[in-house]
């Protein structure tokens, strides 16, 4: 029961963190049909510049100035280099974002070194909030979830609430004529790709210090989220919701579970063991197999549901 | 349209010219050795902490008297732990004519290495190379996969999962493995459960786990699976982030256990253990910087010194220094660095570690026979490690006799 317990507050909070990465690049890949290959770079970013802020400033104005930091730069990024290549198709923007990858990677090597750089939790946030079944509950955990509830709450509000959340839910699907209407769409997108990559830089406060921040942070989290927007489906905040929670806890669980997947098939009377080679995968305690099942998961609901858990547009 | 991409091409050249490197030549006054090791990605600072340190025997050595009268010189390659790049550098170093290529970190990296170095060796006769492993344990290496060009200096696993068996107190009944999924972990599970059978059959086994290597950042959910397994002991091989960010989540969580590593005096695990480590974190090792103080050995207590004056971290590299010690007076012997002539020079060969004791370099495995240490972290030592205000202090040590295990290997042996 405490492990129960535990994985589901664990899993929960991974999968809140997946969700504040993911659901930019969801918006951003509903709105512009451009997959953002830097996206987790940006998250990079976020972290790193959460750790130097928190040096000479603290870490709470980390807090406000990193995301914006991240912001300007989706703004710019926008600007100058993904409108050029939209004239030149998707495949472009595509290679652009990819390009972006190994360049933000580089400059974060040159800049603040190869070797992890020690962002830490603030001490304000550095105690245990309460045990449960005898292991402590970080604090810091809690605001993790806390903040992560507020962005999710805010985003919400902000599409479904304002007027200009209006008219990025109508260019989502109509921009031509919503640009007929009068309203500046080219300044929408802007704003969707900026906000996106804010969201991601937050992440990157967060999540930075309580993992590790090394230059290989966007390679580690990079292709989790990926899943996560495949499997939610594209247009949908609240398929991606879905979508990242199962992810944080399929992952969780993952590691506490103590059968293997042919152990599933027993009660059955199916044998999968054996000696070939699918046999041995079968058998594998599902611990060892943990970090594949989201990319099985993707798999499978590309093979059933190919737009996604509640995708409402195709790719 | 043509002007721009004329200009466009006239830059790449120039930037390709003046960026190109001039290959290296041997017999210049230095000695090189190809040095692959992760400098980037999840395990970089491992591979710095190793670097500091090689650098530093180098300098030492180079001061005492180099081999044929010149200098050591390292010549670094980043690999990211990934025995793909790690091939890509092999052929870098090959086609520089560098003679020796030295790579300490991952045993997958050192099993692709040997394959690489034997298959380039038999169709490369005029331009050998010989592999110098300064820390990759998998027993395998020097039993299955033993190799007549590659030489093992830090201690296998067999002999540490020894020192680490024969060491567990009497108290401790019930055991937690803990290991990566990778050669190297399965190596050390394998030769743990071995060797407990063997010496500590009383020692029950709650637990057998994998966790991918250097992938997972978040260890609460396995110490939550600790905890209610109730062991005593976490026996585990982990090292770099899987260490460290495991026992993080464990003092985080307020976990009361022993934690029983082979690697937790690498560079890192003691910071993050800091003070909840006194009397719970041990290690087996081939040095810290108290064993001169409880052996009244003031030579190397200086050598010690010497590292803590410019470094932050404990030197725990003694068999590097072994290692290069050996292998002056290998090339000296050979009276070049041709491969054959140095790998004939070095097998067999007795050395005095830092401490006195007498290393050998087994012909028949190519494993260099050590003893090892066992020790506690605690307060009220002479040294401390990492700034913490704790230090090593040895429980339990093996000889060269005990670390004398059985070889399955067979080793084919050039011709010529």
């Amino acid at each position: 029961m405490q492990i129960l317990l535990g994985s589901l507050l664990n899993g929960l909070i991974y999968g809140m963190l997946l969700f504040m990465l993911a659901s930019g690049l969801t918006l951003i890949f509903s709105m512009m049909g451009v997959l953002n290959f830097a996206h987790a770079s940006i998250y990079m970013l976020g972290a790193y510049f959460a750790y130097d802020v928190s040096r000479y400033i603290s870490f709470w104005a980390g807090l406000i100035i990193a995301p914006l930091a991240c912001g300007l730069i989706g703004a710019a990024i926008e600007v100058w280099g993904l409108r050029r290549c939209h004239r030149s198709g998707h495949a472009a923007e595509l290679l652009f974002t990819f390009g972006l990858v190994f360049i933000i990677q580089r400059l974060v090597m040159m800049v603040w070194g190869t070797l992890p750089v020690p962002y830490q939790v603030p001490g304000s946030l550095n105690f245990t909030l309460f045990a449960l079944y005898g292991q402590n509950f970080p604090a810091y955990r809690g605001f993790m979830l806390l903040v992560s509830a507020g962005m999710l709450l805010t985003t919400w509000l902000v599409l479904k609430k304002t007027r200009i959340g209006l008219i990025i839910q109508a260019a989502l699907t109509h921009p031509n004529m919503v640009a007929a209407l009068g309203h500046d769409v080219p300044l929408v997108f802007t704003i969707v790709f900026a906000g996106g990559c804010a969201l991601a830089g937050l992440a990157g406060v967060i999540g930075g210090n309580y993992f590790t921040t090394d230059s290989g942070m966007a390679d580690a989290l990079g292709p989790i989220v990926f899943v996560v927007v495949v499997f939610g489906g594209l247009g949908s905040l609240v398929g991606c919701f879905i979508a990242s929670i199962t992810m944080g806890l399929v992952q969780t669980f993952a590691v506490t579970a103590n059968g293997s997947i042919s152990s599933l098939f027993a009660p059955l009377g199916f044998d999968l063991g054996g000696d070939t080679l699918l046999g041995e995968i079968l058998t594998l305690p599902i611990a060892r197999i943990g970090p594949l099942l989201p990319y099985i998961l993707m798999i499978l609901i590309l093979f059933f549901r190919p737009r996604g858990l509640m995708g409402t547009r195709d790719a | 349209m043509l002007k721009r991409a004329l200009r466009a091409a006239g830059l790449a050249a120039a930037c390709g010219v003046a960026f190109w490197g001039q290959p290296s030549r041997a017999g210049d006054d230095t000695i090189k050795i190809g040095y692959i090791d992760p400098f980037s990605g999840p395990n970089a600072a491992g591979g710095d902490a190793i670097l500091k340190q090689l650098q530093f025997i180098v300098d030492y050595i180079d001061n005492k008297g180099g081999p044929l009268g010149k200098k050591f010189e390292l010549v670094t390659f980043d690999d990211k732990q990934q025995p793909a790049e790690a091939l890509i550098a092999l052929k870098s170093i090959t086609d520089q004519h560098i003679p020796f290529v030295m790579s300490c970190v991952g045993s997958n990296i050192g099993a692709a290495l040997i394959n690489a170095v034997n298959k380039h060796n038999e169709r490369n006769p005029d331009n050998r190379v010989l592999l110098l492993n300064c820390g990759q344990l998998a027993t395998e290496l020097t039993n299955e996969q033993c190799s007549f060009w590659h030489f093992r200096f830090p201690g296998n696993v067999a002999m540490r999962a020894v020192g680490r068996i024969k060491s567990l107190p009497k108290t401790v009944k019930t055991v937690y493995l803990l290991n990566q999924d990778y050669l190297f972990g399965q190596s050390i599970e394998h030769d743990t459960k071995k060797y407990l059978a063997e010496y500590r059959p009383d020692i029950k086994i709650a637990a057998d786990e994998f966790i991918p290597l250097m992938q997972v950042k978040d260890f609460t959910p396995y110490i939550a699976k600790i905890k209610a397994s109730g062991a005593q002991s976490l026996l585990t091989s982990n090292y770099g982030p899987d260490l460290n960010l495991l026992i993080k989540a464990g003092v985080d969580s307020g976990l009361n256990i022993r934690y029983d590593t082979y690697l937790g005096h690498t560079i890192g695990a003691v910071r993050a253990i800091d003070g909840y480590g006194d009397g719970r974190l041990t290690s087996v090792m081939e040095d810290h910087e108290n064993i001169p103080v409880e052996e009244h050995n003031a030579e190397a207590e200086e050598f010690f010194k010497k590292w803590r004056a410019t470094h932050d971290f404990m030197f725990f590299y003694v068999p590097g220094l072994t290692q290069f010690e050996m292998m002056t007076r290998a090339i000296n012997t050979a009276g070049s660095t041709d491969a054959v002539k140095v790998a004939l020079a070095l097998e067999g060969m007795h050395q005095k570690d830092l401490f006195g004791a007498d290393n050998i370099m087994r012909k028949e495995d190519h494993q260099l026979l050590m003893p090892y240490y066992e020790a506690v972290l605690t307060k009220n030592v002479k040294y401390d490690v990492e700034k913490t205000g704790l230090g090593w202090k040895t429980e339990y040590k093996t000889t060269v006799a005990d670390e004398t295990l059985p070889t399955t290997c067979k080793m084919k042996r050039p011709a010529s």
